[in-house]
């Protein structure tokens, strides 16, 4: 079955260039990670769209789960103090 | 996989949830992978990007037919590219219909032994080097309307494929139509090669968007779910409006005696659609559908030393890191 199977599944995260980091773009079937990236590569940049890919196994990936998704962003909701627009500047006085 | 496991009865669980479920499309939010859906909405998903990724795969044969005899190398290097294009697109939305629980080796088989379906214009052959015009301008056109309203759909993965596709799809469509620009333009015999492959090209073009809203026994739900955001009859609408004034400013004819310009709606009506045709092509008996199939399994098979040398390769590879 080996020959006609589909082979191990990447996800594909493609650094677009400039400063941007790298971002999903998608998945592929690969049998290594070398043919990971070659198959990345004539999939999701076709057009120059990246300077750098990286194919991870997706059973590597961890992810956090949508029914947790609010308890576990709260930490984050309630400290308004985290954002600029909490402090108070004298009247005139350009930040 | 879920999809098999049958629709249990309704607990007040399930009631909740699919509430939850509907107030969240209603919001317009995206439903993402590990989020919890109704069993139906994830087949149905299943269902139609499977065969929307069938159709971008079958979609390289016509073309494929004519890469080696192209006129010129600009118009090789384009045809290439544009079917290199296909398969990835194929890729993109096989890679999305995985994240629904679904394995692509089980849709590659749905699609080699016949049971699945793919778009019925794939069923057509390419007769001229004009047919190769007609499909960049006419099929990807009207797979561009169609899509760039899927770049919508309620289902991230399928969304945020088809907006990759779109950005890449504007090219099929003007090198299909500068094709036909340069054949209409030419010789006479060039200008009824070009005429020829848009009289057979239109109808099943319009027959893409599916039946009539009224004869499209998915398209309600999948309204309701927001996975499309426009009927088939309106999307069809966008495209002839679109297509005709293209036609007239090359010189061709729409294969059409009843189309009429509806002031009122500002519209172009057209003459009936033969829905036979369409649905003996859908049911398998179209001009190519065995050709095609058998041209799939083909290559399929003569991929196979392939897929075991990569295979041979990758153990042989892992032999050498163990052991170093």
């Amino acid at each position: 079955m080996a020959e006609d199977s589909q082979w191990p599944l990447w996800e594909v995260f493609i650094q677009p260039g400039g400063a941007a980091p790298h971002e999903h773009a998608g998945s592929v079937h690969a049998v290594d990670a070398e043919q990971a990236l070659q198959n990345a590569r004539d999939v999701y940049a076709r057009r120059g769209e990246g300077i750098n890919i990286w194919v991870v196994p997706t059973a590597a990936i961890t992810a956090s789960t949508p029914e947790d998704m609010g308890p576990f962003f709260e930490p984050g909701n309630d400290k308004p103090y985290r954002h600029p627009q909490f402090y108070k500047v004298p009247r005139g006085v350009k930040m | 996989m879920d999809s098999t496991k049958a629709t249990a009865a309704q607990t007040p669980e399930d009631g909740k949830r699919n509430a939850e479920f509907e107030a969240r499309i209603a919001r317009g939010e995206t439903i993402e992978p590990k989020d919890w859906m109704p069993d139906r909405y994830r087949r149905q998903l299943v269902r139609m990007m499977s065969q929307h990724a069938h159709s971008e795969i079958v979609g390289m044969l016509p073309e494929g037919n004519w890469i080696t005899r192209a006129p010129t190398l600009r118009r090789k290097m384009g045809l290439l590219a544009k079917v290199q294009d296909e398969a990835g697109h194929g890729l993109y939305i096989y890679c999305g219909t995985e994240t629904l629980g679904v394995d692509r080796e089980e849709l590659v088989t749905q699609l080699l032994n016949g049971t699945a379906k793919y778009s019925s214009i794939f069923n057509y052959p390419t007769l001229t080097w004009a047919d190769i015009g007609a499909i960049g301008w006419l099929v990807d056109g009207a797979a561009i309307v169609n899509q760039t309203m899927l770049a919508k759909a309620s289902y991230g993965p399928y969304a945020r494929a088809m907006i990759r596709i779109c950005k890449e799809e504007n090219f099929h469509k003007k090198q299909g139509f500068e094709i036909m620009t340069t054949l209409a333009g030419g010789t006479p015999a060039q200008h009824r090669m070009a005429q020829d492959a848009l009289d057979r090209w239109w109808w099943p073009s319009l027959m893409m968007f599916g039946p009539h809203d009224k004869d499209s026994p998915n398209s309600e739900e999948m309204t309701k779910w927001g996975v499309k955001r426009k009927s088939n009859d309106e999307l069809r609408q966008r495209f002839i409006n679109l297509t005709v004034s293209q036609a007239k400013a090359i010189g061709l004819e729409i294969p059409d005696p009843q189309m009429r310009f509806n002031e009122a709606t500002q519209n172009w009506d057209i003459g009936p659609i033969d829905w036979d045709e369409f649905w003996r092509v859908v049911k398998g008996d179209g001009p190519c559908n065995r050709e095609r199939l058998a041209a799939r399994n083909k290559a399929h098979a003569e991929g196979e030393w392939v897929r075991v040398a990569a295979s041979a390769h990758a153990e042989k590879r892992r032999g050498k890191t163990e052991a170093a």
